[in-house]
C-alpha cells in the first residue's frame, strides 16, 4: 500500500527541511554578515544580527593587504589542472572497469577508494620529504600532482559509475563501424557521458578548490590559492573576524557562483546510478 | 564476395567451455540463420565471426583470409544489434554516416550513400531526427542503414527482431528477406525463432550445447531431421514424439509424427484419445489429446472449422510415410 501524505505530515517535512537546510547554510550566510561588520560588532555580545552599520572596510583592508587575485588564480590553475590530469587517466581506467569487468573489478575499485580512508597526515611526512628532494615545494606542479592523487579515486568511481550506465552493444557497434579505441572513446563514449563528465568536473573543482591540508602545508606564497589566503587573516595577534570573513566570502564566492549555476548537473552527478 | 569459413573453432570463457569444436562453410549470398535454444551459443558464434570475442581455438576465414587476428573494423562486416545499438546523441543521418566517417570517406560520397540508403529504407523523414524519436521498427531501420551504407562483404544480425512486437516483426522480416533478394550479399542471422529461421533462411544451422545438430534448407530440417532434438526444435506445433510399443512397431526407439500428420477422425483410426484442450486459431484448429499410447498429449492439427471441444473422443490415424523413426542415441533411422 502506498504510504498516505496528508497535509499536516507535508507540513512537518516542510518545516523539518526548511530548518535543516537553515542550520547548514547558517555558517555561511553569519560569515557573509560578519564580513560588513566593523571588528567590534563582529564580536559584540549579544551578536548583532542586521542592525549594524553595513561597512564595505574589511574588503578594502583586505585588498590592500594582499594579493587576492594571485592566490585566486592560483585556486584556479590547481583545481582545473589537477581534474584535467584526473580526467586523463580516470576515462581510460573507468572504461576499462565498465565494459571489459573481472572477477576482480569490484575489488579494484573498494581498494582504490580505500586510500580515501587513510588520514592525509599519516603520509604528510614522506609527501613534504619527497617534495623537498624534488623541489617541488611551493610549486604548482607538485600540488597539481598531489590534488589529482587524492581525487583520483572519486573520479574513477564517479565515472564508472556513469558508464555502467551506457549499453555496451554501442560501443560495440562502434568498433563494428570501424572506430578505433581513441574515436570509440572520444566520439561514441565521451559524447554519451557528457552530462557524467561535466558533474565529475564540477565536483573535482570544489574538491580541489577546498582542499586546505595539502595546500596549507606544501605552500608558502608562491603556488599558494584561497586556502592559505584565509589562514593567513588568522594572525598570532589574535582574531580579526570580521576580516578573517570577508577573506573567506572572497574566497568562496567563485565556487559558489558556479555551483549556483550547475546545482541541477551536481545533484544528478552525486545520485546517478543510486536508482535505476 | 562474403565466405566465411569456420575451422576448427573453439570458445570457453575460462572453465565454461560454450563452443568445444566447430566447423562451419557459409558461401557467398547465402542467407544462413543460426538457431537453438537460449544458451546454445548461437550469438556467442555470430560475436566470434563478427570478432567482438576472441576465438580460444581455430581459424575463421573470411574471403580466403585469415581473420582470426583481426579486430572488428577489419573484418569487413556489418553487424545488426538485439538493441540496435545507435549512437544517441546524433541524428539518424550521422548515425547511418558514421561507418562511413571512420573510413574516411569524403563527405560528398558520404551524402550520396546516406540520402540512398534513407530513402530505400523509408527513413528519408526521419534523417535529422534523434533516435529516442523514432519507433522501435524505425530504430530498426536505422540499423539496418548504418550497416548496408558500408556495402560489407556480409551482414551479421543478432536476433534483430526480437525487441518488435509481433505484427512489426513480421514486416522488418519480409523487409529483411527482401534486402536479401535484393543486395544479394551473405547474411548471418541469429534467432531463437524457429519461424523466423524457417521462413528467411536458404540454410539454418541448428545449435545445442555449442554443437552443430544439422545444417541444412529449412525443408530438409523439417523433413528429414536428423535426430530428436532437431525433430522437436523445428515445426510449430512441436512434433509428436512416441516411445515404447508404439516405437517398437515399427523397429525404433522412439517414432516422431507431425501434428499435420496426424490423420483425424470421430469414428474410426489407430489411436483413441480424449480432447484436452482445443485451441482455435481460425485457419487451423489445434488439439492436444489424452491418450493411451502416450504419457504427454498428443498435438493435432485440424481444419480451422473442425467442429471438436473438450472432452470429445476423436480417432488419429498416422500417415505412414511421414513417420520418422529414431535409434536408441536419438538418430533417424533412415
Amino acid at each position: 500500500m502506498a504510504r498516505r501524505v496528508t497535509k499536516g505530515r507535508k507540513i512537518v517535512t516542510t518545516v523539518l527541511a526548511w530548518f535543516v537546510g537553515l542550520v547548514i547554510f547558517f555558517p555561511i550566510l553569519w560569515t557573509f554578515l560578519t564580513s560588513f561588520k566593523t571588528e567590534l560588532q563582529a564580536i559584540s555580545i549579544p551578536p548583532v544580527f542586521v542592525a549594524f552599520d553595513w561597512t564595505l572596510e574589511n574588503y578594502r583592508t583586505i585588498q590592500s593587504q594582499s594579493n587576492y587575485l594571485h592566490f585566486m588564480l592560483n585556486s584556479v590553475y590547481l583545481s582545473l589542472g589537477s581534474t584535467a590530469l584526473g580526467l586523463i587517466f580516470a576515462i581510460p581506467a573507468a572504461w576499462a572497469m565498465a565494459f571489459s569487468p573481472t572477477k576482480r573489478t569490484k575489488d579494484v575499485l573498494l581498494w582504490m577508494l580505500s586510500t580515501k580512508m587513510l588520514p592525509a597526515v599519516g603520509v604528510l611526512i614522506p609527501i613534504y620529504l619527497l617534495f623537498v628532494r624534488f623541489g617541488l615545494l611551493d610549486s604548482r606542479l607538485g600540488l597539481i600532482v598531489v590534488l589529482f592523487l587524492i581525487n583520483l579515486p572519486i573520479i574513477v568511481w564517479m565515472l564508472y559509475t556513469y558508464f555502467k550506465e551506457i549499453p555496451g552493444e554501442i560501443l560495440e557497434a562502434a568498433r563494428m563501424d570501424g572506430a578505433g579505441l581513441a574515436k570509440e572513446i572520444t566520439q561514441v563514449l565521451a559524447p554519451m557521458a557528457v552530462p557524467g563528465i561535466a558533474s565529475t568536473i564540477l565536483l573535482n573543482v570544489i574538491l580541489s578548490w577546498n582542499e586546505a591540508f595539502w595546500t596549507l602545508n606544501l605552500t608558502t606564497s608562491n603556488a599558494a590559492p584561497l586556502t592559505a589566503f584565509i589562514a593567513s587573516f588568522s594572525s598570532p595577534q589574535g582574531n580579526f573576524y570580521a576580516k578573517l570573513s570577508a577573506a573567506s566570502m572572497l574566497a568562496i564566492a567563485p565556487i559558489l557562483i558556479v555551483g549556483w549555476f550547475s546545482q541541477k548537473q551536481l545533484v544528478r552527478g552525486l545520485t546517478f546510478g543510486a536508482v535505476k | 564476395m562474403g565466405q566465411i569459413h569456420l575451422e576448427k573453432v573453439r570458445k570457453a570463457f575460462g572453465e565454461a567451455v560454450i563452443i568445444p569444436e566447430l566447423d562451419l562453410q557459409i558461401e557467398d549470398g547465402e542467407f544462413v540463420v543460426f538457431v537453438g535454444p537460449s544458451g546454445c551459443g548461437k550469438s556467442t558464434l555470430l560475436r566470434l565471426i563478427a570478432g567482438l570475442e576472441d576465438v580460444t581455438g581455430g581459424q575463421i576465414v573470411i574471403d580466403g583470409q585469415d581473420a582470426t587476428e583481426l579486430p572488428p573494423a577489419k573484418r569487413g562486416l556489418a553487424m545488426v544489434f538485439q538493441s540496435y545499438a545507435l549512437y544517441p546523441h546524433m541524428s539518424v543521418r550521422k548515425n547511418i554516416a558514421f561507418p562511413l566517417k571512420m573510413a574516411g570517406m569524403d563527405q560528398a560520397e558520404i551524402n550520396r550513400r546516406v540520402d540512398y540508403a534513407a530513402k530505400t529504407l523509408n527513413l528519408d523523414n526521419y534523417i535529422d531526427r534523434r533516435p529516442a524519436q523514432l519507433s522501435g521498427g524505425q530504430r530498426q531501420r536505422v540499423a539496418i542503414g548504418r550497416a548496408i551504407v558500408r556495402e560489407p562483404a556480409a551482414f551479421l544480425f543478432d536476433e534483430p527482431l526480437s525487441n518488435l512486437d509481433a505484427a512489426l516483426r513480421v514486416g522488418m522480416r519480409l523487409e529483411i528477406s527482401e534486402l536479401h533478394q535484393r543486395l544479394k550479399t551473405t547474411m548471418v542471422y541469429v534467432t531463437h525463432d524457429q519461424v523466423e529461421a524457417m521462413t528467411m533462411a536458404d540454410k539454418i544451422v541448428v545449435l545445442r550445447a555449442g554443437h552443430i545438430e544439422q545444417v541444412g534448407s529449412p525443408l530438409e530440417l523439417y523433413s528429414a531431421p536428423r535426430n530428436t532434438f532437431v525433430a522437436g526444435f523445428i515445426g510449430s506445433p512441436k512434433m509428436n514424439q512416441l516411445g515404447g510399443a508404439e516405437a517398437a512397431r515399427y523397429n525404433a526407439e522412439t517414432i516422431g509424427i507431425r501434428p499435420e500428420h496426424l490423420r483425424l477422425s470421430t469414428t474410426e483410426g489407430t489411436w483413441k484419445g480424449t480432447v484436452k484442450v482445443s485451441e482455435h486459431l481460425g485457419s487451423d484448429t489445434f488439439l492436444h489429446v489424452e491418450s493411451p499410447v502416450h504419457d504427454e498429449p498428443l498435438t493435432v492439427r485440424a481444419d480451422g472449422e473442425f467442429p471438436v471441444h473438450a472432452g470429445d473422443v476423436v480417432y488419429l490415424t498416422p500417415e505412414e510415410d511421414k513417420i520418422h523413426r529414431f535409434d536408441a542415441k536419438g538418430l533417424a533411422i533412415r
